[in-house]
């Protein structure tokens, strides 16, 4: 059996290359809205912080780190999202009629 | 819970892939918020939380910043807001990883050195990460000089500060009951992502943005080893692969390495050789560019950061309509590197409602140029430098540029003959065929276009 070591490595290598063969092929037209997404994407920290903020017997410390931590994904998850999809939206083809 | 997981890691990979296209970008953002939905909602429903009043507000609050923050930001702020959220997303990585270390203390055993690598990785990425992104959104906001700072044995000096704090780190990781460690660890990190990006100038910051965004990737990457959670490894290393990537199309586009990029601040040595003997250029006023433009058949726009810096996205977007009116045939020339993040001029341009299958990348611009009439260019300065083809001793020679001194007329919205960013005198600017149309871009633009329908109207 693969301990969890193991495991998590292979997933790193193969999340890696999935993300250089998926991320290789965007159009530089959309590289602005990528960074703001994928930022987004990688304040998924927030499900670390939930538990480490949330769990039983968590130190007043944990609290105050934790509570800052939430706080701050929180904020890229929600802004990056929108944002992204306010750039995408103003990306329009020349039949939009003005 | 684990199940939960693995569907938002698919998601968040389906939304990257969607990203690929225009067309179904917007899809794309959509399954990433449905994924990152399941994620947050599966570790409250499984997560055995019991503090909700901390989670929530925090979770509340967060909210409440993000949603203003997404509305109200200008397009011409993103790579602030770029930077600020790099920043945050890092500080959010280091401050789990802090709490992790202190709460390990209380069980004995817990702080393996399986757990300890992962969290001080963790730690010392995210810390750097915040404090260096806080300088770029500071450089990039112009509240720090965009020019680099630089002093003596700068790259030295960082080296040992780099060189201790890994040291603190493995010297944590092999005794871990050392709390009073830990703090200097992190002072350390947080110092030297400070002195990392102070040396960077303006026009690097397309690189260190993307590369800040792939350290605050991995960062959330090692958080996953450090929990033992799949899905946190999986989103990071997406976050961290696409970083990467930037930052080697922004390298390739200047043609300058990683280890130049950080380590070699640019802009010192060649601010001397400017100075040099003054040599004849020839400018035009509104009206004179107002009537080339219109008797020309093909131009092509060249925009620059000066186009954000003066706003001119709507006017340009006036221009635009008025002389495609006209059956003139008006294309945009991106260099990768144009602007201060990577596709800047894009999201502007796109704000402005110009259709985006106008925007050319330089790669198939360039074989257009020598069949243009007028290439505009507005606020660019080093990417159209023929120096970078032809000068063996210029700085930025070996950099891909823009083809821009082979239209058959060139013009330049520019505020004043001084160099640009990098220091370096630009030869177009002194060929026969340009003329330097002298002012703000927003204001130079607006004037060309009301030079424009009276003609149209005679």
């Amino acid at each position: 059996m693969l301990n969890n070591l193991e495991v998590g490595l292979y997933v790193f290598m193969l999340a890696t290359f999935v993300g250089l063969e998926v991320i290789r092929k965007v159009s530089p037209l959309l590289h602005t809205p990528l960074m703001s997404l994928t930022n987004a994407i990688s304040a998924i920290s927030v499900v670390g912080a939930i538990l480490i903020t949330g769990r039983e017997g968590a130190s007043d410390l944990s609290k105050i780190l934790g509570f800052i931590a939430i706080t701050a994904a929180v904020t890229n998850i929600v802004s990056g999202f929108l944002i992204t999809d306010r750039m995408l939206k103003m990306f329009k083809r020349r039949e939009v009629k003005k | 819970m684990g199940y939960i997981y693995i569907l938002s890691a698919a998601l968040f990979i389906l939304s990257l892939k969607w990203m690929n296209h225009p067309p179904t970008a917007r899809r794309g953002v959509f399954a990433g918020e449905i994924g990152m939905l399941l994620a947050v909602v599966g570790t409250l429903v499984g997560g055995h939380i019991v503090n909700w009043t901390w989670v929530m507000a925090a979770v509340t609050l967060g909210s409440a910043i993000g949603v203003p923050i997404a509305y109200i930001m200008p397009m011409t702020a993103v790579p602030q807001r770029t930077a600020m959220s790099h920043a945050c997303g890092a500080l959010a990585a280091a401050l789990v990883g802090t709490a992790e270390f202190y709460a390990g203390q209380h069980e004995p055993g817990r702080l393996t050195a399986m757990m300890m690598v992962p969290l001080i990785l963790e730690t010392l990425l995210g810390y750097l990460t915040f404090t260096g992104s806080l300088m770029a959104m500071g450089k990039l906001q112009e509240v720090l000089p965009s020019r680099p700072i630089t002093y003596k044995n700068q790259n030295v000096i960082n080296a040992v500060l780099f060189a201790i704090a890994v040291a603190l780190g493995v010297r944590l990781i092999m005794v871990p009951t050392d709390t009073l460690l830990f703090p200097i660890f992190a002072g350390l990190a947080l110092l030297f992502g400070v002195l990392l990006i102070i040396p960077i100038g303006g026009a690097d910051m397309p690189t260190v943005i993307a590369l800040l965004n792939s350290y605050a990737g991995l960062s959330a990457c090692a958080m996953g080893f450090a929990l033992d959670n799949n899905l946190l490894i999986v989103a990071g290393a997406l976050d961290g692969s696409s970083g990467l990537i930037l930052s080697i199309i922004m390298c390739k586009a200047m043609n300058r390495s990683f280890t130049n990029v950080l380590f070699g601040a640019f802009g010192q040595v060649q601010a001397a050789k400017a100075t040099g003997e003054q040599r004849n250029y020839r400018s035009a006023s509104a009206e004179e560019a107002a009537s080339i433009l219109e008797a020309a058949q093909s131009v092509i726009i060249v925009p620059g950061y000066g186009l954000a810096v003066a706003q001119a996205q709507h006017k340009i977007r006036e221009l635009y309509d008025n002389l495609t009116r006209r059956g003139i045939d008006v294309k945009f020339a991106i260099h990768p590197v144009a602007g201060r993040m990577p596709g800047h001029m894009n999201v502007l341009l796109a704000e402005a409602d110009i259709p985006y299958d106008k925007l050319i990348e330089m790669d198939e611009i360039n074989g257009e140029f020598p069949q243009c009439d007028v290439a505009l260019v507005i606020g660019a300065n080093d990417v159209t430098n023929p120096a970078a083809r032809t000068d063996k001793s210029s700085p930025i020679y070996g950099m891909p540029i823009l083809d821009v001194d082979k239209a058959h007329t060139v013009m330049v919205i520019k505020r004043s003959m001084s160099p640009g960013f990098a220091g370096i005198d630009n030869d177009l600017y002194y060929m026969d065929k340009t003329l330097m149309l002298f002012g703000d871009a927003k204001a130079f633009v607006s004037e060309i276009v009301k030079e424009l329908p009276a003609k149209a109207a005679a």
